[in-house]
């Protein structure tokens, strides 16, 4: 069992690894074996050598990811366990083409679940830094959301995730709940 | 991509630049003088190095000194880091923030106003990790400022070496003490590191106590070559 960390950011090796993909490693890796690649690394034949798929966040004036969509139609083909972080979440959405709003959070928000999910439960405070959220769509059910906007979702058939707020920084055991899924 | 780094001269800040310029350009460094020793944003013990610590860098500094009250010093921040972008056409900002996510939030906010990306090369970095990673980068570090029981004023003046990393460890489990000292309890002096051209030489300095803190003033200095 070896999950997936992919890297969403500008560029492979970039400044940013060490602040939007070491943390989910070292949140995941006492817990599974862990491998990571840059998205434009990624074959689509390879996503089925990993059991679970974490797409990270990015800088917030990065937005690179939009320009690649085309990398990650094998999120709509898969039917492995997915979690998509802030710009991951929103890559997501994307492939499915869905739209995105602006909304800009930066700093700790508070998180109310709205369904029963095993990933998190109850109301809990989170760190945001996102400046676009997702929009309601017949795809995807709303798990989450903060005052301001939805927080969370799930694929309605496959366990494809989205969280808008960064568990790595102080929710780490929404990340060890994913890699626990079946 | 041309980043600016807010520098304080403790070990984190420091790292922080010697990450960035593995990676892209620092321009500049940026250091905001408080009046308030107690500042939330800024570290203050020795702070008046840093422009040694810039020439050793060879980078041009960006100074401005603030009275430190708690959200003013904001908006002097926010002055400091557009007059960076003006002087010395920044991409970006740096800092060495690693848990603090009252110091990264408020950074983040200021530089999404100005238009710059914001990087943080040390966050959640495990704090023993860090540590070591700065005796691995041959930084030469002391203690400039310890601020929580049972630090006393023997740790003062002291470098950062492996029996001092494990001392901390050894209180971090008796005592909740930070190792880096995430929660105020240390303060940090860099007086050589990697990207330094030449070392600092301390050549006068006091230890000031006070009730259960103190710090380790450095009165005089000077660059000394490598």
């Amino acid at each position: 069992m070896t999950v997936l960390v992919v890297d969403m950011n500008w560029r492979k090796d970039s400044l940013a690894f060490p602040e939007f993909v070491s943390p989910i490693l070292a949140a995941v890796e006492p817990f599974v074996s862990c491998a990571v690649k840059h998205y434009m690394d990624l074959q689509p034949s390879e996503i089925d050598g990993y059991s679970h798929i974490i797409l990270s966040g990015t800088p917030l004036k990065d937005f690179e990811f939009q320009q690649h969509l085309d990398r990650f139609q094998w999120i709509k083909t898969s039917q492995k366990p997915i979690l998509g972080i802030c710009a991951g979440m929103q890559t997501i959405v994307k492939v499915y083409g869905e739209n995105l709003r602006a909304c800009q959070q930066v700093g700790m928000t508070e998180i109310t679940t709205t369904k029963e999910n095993p990933l998190f439960s109850g109301i809990f405070q989170a760190y945001s830094l996102h400046s676009y959220t997702v929009t309601p769509s017949k795809t995807f059910e709303v798990l989450a959301k903060s005052k301001e906007c939805i927080q969370a979702i799930k694929h309605k058939q496959k366990p494809l995730y989205g969280v808008l707020f960064h568990p790595e920084v102080r929710n780490q055991t929404i990340l060890s709940a994913f890699v626990s899924l079946a | 991509m041309r980043l600016g780094v807010l520098f304080s001269g403790g070990k984190d800040s420091t790292l922080a630049l010697h990450m960035a310029a593995e990676k892209e350009t620092v321009a500049c460094i940026i250091t905001l003088v408080s009046k308030n020793k107690e500042s939330f944003m800024f570290h203050t013990p020795n702070i008046d190095v840093s422009a040694l610590q810039a020439e050793a860098l060879g980078l041009p500094l960006v100074s401005l000194e603030t009275e430190g009250k708690k959200e003013e010093e904001l908006a002097d921040l926010e002055q400091a880091i557009a007059e960076a972008k003006s002087k010395y056409g920044i991409d970006g900002v740096v800092t060495g923030a690693v848990e603090s996510v009252y110091q990264a939030s408020r950074v983040q906010r200021i530089c999404n106003r100005l238009d710059l990306w914001q990087f943080n090369p040390l966050w959640k970095t495990n704090q023993k990790c860090l540590l070591e990673i700065l005796l691995e980068k041959n930084f030469e570090v002391i203690i400039s400022g310890v601020f929580a029981y049972p630090l006393d004023e023997t740790w003062l003046g002291k470098q950062l070496d492996t029996p001092m990393i494990t001392r901390l460890v050894e209180l971090q489990g008796k005592y909740g003490i930070s190792p880096s000292g995430e929660g105020g309890e240390i303060e940090t002096t860099v007086l050589d590191a990697p990207m330094f051209r030449q070392k600092i030489q301390v050549t006068e300095a006091a230890i000031e106590w006070k009730g259960s803190s103190g710090v380790y003033v450095i009165k005089q200095a000077r660059l000394t070559p490598k």
